[in-house]
């Protein structure tokens, strides 16, 4: 019960945080803003027809996801860059569980995340990506999978960096290239054998493809857009999130003491 | 009466290190105790608190703290210690409330609610007297950064408090505090202390903070060079004397001789320790004729620094 209540107070706490901190929210639409608008806009109007379906919705999709599962990523990497600055030392030396702080955390950075996802569908809205209510509840749920997906890549990645510089070196590397892996502006239905594999093994692939597998579901397109079949996608996002969590919070534990 | 805080022989090395943080340290903290870590930055203060905290792991040693194995219940240990860290640790985004109600929880004292208005009466109540306490009943709602870093750090002790912890351990509590700040923090850490008896455990490198606790340890290079009361402490440290100068060495260093007294001959002064007796009585002693007296009683503070730099060299 106790862990419980505590995992609950640290996920509110980044919340709260969040909304306390407005320049946050409009920083973290830029980059959606610049991917769709700009970067999907430019692609529709001159690649649309050679590809046959409409690549600023393409665009919306993956930005979508890839934003979901960054942001929660991110989020979790903090954890590192101020434990040993202001209210996480005083997190770390309470008698909470390691175990809880984490899973507080990957919920407290998921809730963050959806909030930015909100912001992401408003602008899909406002540059005309077609979305019912039912999508939009579709997308919640395929939202939230990819938040928690993201969550899971950040404890393992949060586990094997022990400081804040590293971690602000190394997780663009980790991050930027799947960018593009994922196929989150570009189709990587056909990639030479040597990206396919990098692409394979790019965690944010599964939760890009899983978003448009949901959202372009029953569309005449969706043989041109969709990799592999939302079950699938889901099968592997369910067991790298359980790998990444239960690897990533063991070691991280261990680690936290033995320096 | 069993220690509240038991060490022996800690040694920690970090990971990659060459030479050991904590170099084979040992002592005891009794209930109730006033104790401080004294020493120069990258003493060892640090990270001893840090494994006394459970938030470290030692190389080797033996460490109970409350009378349990640091290592097998951490978690008891834990809720049961208050900590004020050496850099801030107050959510600066966050209200001076909600600091101490995330803090509340964290203790699992009361169940979470989002709201202030729906946490329970008790808390509420408690809440606002720590405000009145501080003096802070309007700013209570007001997020942290408009606070003054005094003010932070009494809301950091208030809050190491809601939990009734049994040992506050305050790592250089008072660092990048204003001297008019220091003060107040200190006289109000006193009165914590009479009020809810909890034993404090301190590190500093200032002299002055260590001479209201019970008891002293001076701590350098990972190894603890001096131990006890602050004025055992100073009498092993700082042996005062008297130095005389007189136109008849000869007659006074024979007459210093025959009257007993331990003294030095140093580029012709002499330099006389009073050993048990009062300095006005060795003075009124002698008969030869003396030009100069000087009464030489050097501070702690300079006992304190020869000590550390003395330590520096052999360590």
């Amino acid at each position: 019960m106790n862990q419980l209540n505590a995992i609950l107070a640290l996920a509110i706490r980044d919340l709260t945080k969040l909304f306390r901190d407005k320049p946050r929210i409009i920083v973290s639409l830029i980059f959606p803003v610049i991917f769709i608008g700009a970067l999907g806009g430019s692609l529709d109007a001159n690649l649309s027809e050679l590809a046959g379906y409409n690549l600023l919705v393409f665009v919306f999709t993956g930005v979508l996801a890839q934003t979901m599962f960054q942001s929660t990523a991110s989020g979790i990497i903090s954890l590192i860059e101020d434990r040993e600055n202001d209210f996480s030392q005083e997190i770390f030396v309470s008698p909470i569980s390691r175990y809880s702080i984490i899973v507080g955390k990957i919920i407290g950075e998921t809730l963050v995340s959806l909030v930015q996802g909100f912001g992401v569908v408003v602008l899909g809205l406002l540059i005309g990506v077609p979305l019912s209510l039912v999508i939009l509840g579709k997308l919640f749920v395929v939202s939230l999978i990819a938040c928690l997906a993201g969550g899971a890549f950040g404890v393992i990645v949060m586990a094997n960096l022990s400081s804040q510089r590293t971690a602000n070196q190394i997780f663009p590397l980790l991050i930027f290239p799947q960018f593009v892996l994922a196929g989150v502006f570009n189709p990587i239905k056909n990639l030479p054998w040597y990206l396919d594999i990098l692409s394979r093994i790019s965690p944010m692939r599964y939760a890009v493809d899983l978003v448009r597998g949901v959202y372009y579901w029953g569309d005449p397109v969706y043989d041109k857009v969709v990799i592999a079949s939302p079950l699938f996608n889901l099968a592997v996002i369910g067991i790298f999130f359980a790998v990444f969590l239960v690897l990533g919070t063991f070691l991280f534990v261990r680690n936290e003491r033995n320096r | 009466m069993e220690p509240i805080i038991h060490v022996e022989n800690l040694i920690k090395r970090y990971n990659k290190a060459k030479e050991s943080a904590v170099n084979g340290v040992s002592f005891d903290v009794r209930d109730g105790e006033f104790f401080t870590f004294l020493g120069p930055n990258g003493a060892g203060k640090t990270t001893t608190i840090s494994i006394l905290t459970t938030t470290l792991s030692k190389s080797s040693g033996k460490v109970e703290v409350l009378g349990k194995d640091i290592e097998k219940d951490a978690s008891y240990i834990r809720q049961n210690l208050g900590i004020i860290f050496q850099k801030p640790s107050l959510d600066e985004n966050l209200t001076a409330e909600e600091n101490i109600r995330f803090h509340a929880i964290l203790y699992n004292l009361y169940t979470f609610s989002p709201t202030y208005g729906l946490m329970p009466k008790a808390y509420k109540d408690r809440v606002m007297n720590l405000a009145e306490l501080l003096g802070i009943q309007k700013e209570m709602f007001n997020p942290i950064k408009s606070f003054s870093g005094g003010m932070k750090r009494k809301l950091e002790i208030i809050r190491s408090l809601m939990h009734d912890p049994k040992i506050l351990f305050l790592d250089e509590p008072t660092t990048g505090l204003d001297p008019v700040s220091r003060n107040n923090l200190w006289d109000y850490l006193q009165e914590v202390r009479q009020n809810a008896k909890t034993t404090i455990f301190l590190t500093t490198h200032y002299l002055e903070e260590a001479e209201g606790s019970d008891v002293v340890c001076i701590i350098n290079n990972g190894k603890i060079m001096m131990q006890g009361m602050p004025r055992e402490i100073k009498n092993q440290l700082v042996s005062p004397h008297l130095v005389f100068e007189s136109k008849e060495r000869e007659r006074l260093s024979e007459e210093l001789k025959v009257k007993g007294y331990r003294f030095q001959e140093k580029d012709g002064k002499f330099i006389v320790e009073f050993g048990d007796r009062r300095g006005q009585e060795i003075i009124k002693s002698i008969d030869t004729p003396i030009h100069r007296i000087d009464i030489n009683n050097p501070t702690l503070e300079e006992a304190y620094v020869k000590l550390v730099e003395g330590g520096g060299e052999t360590g």
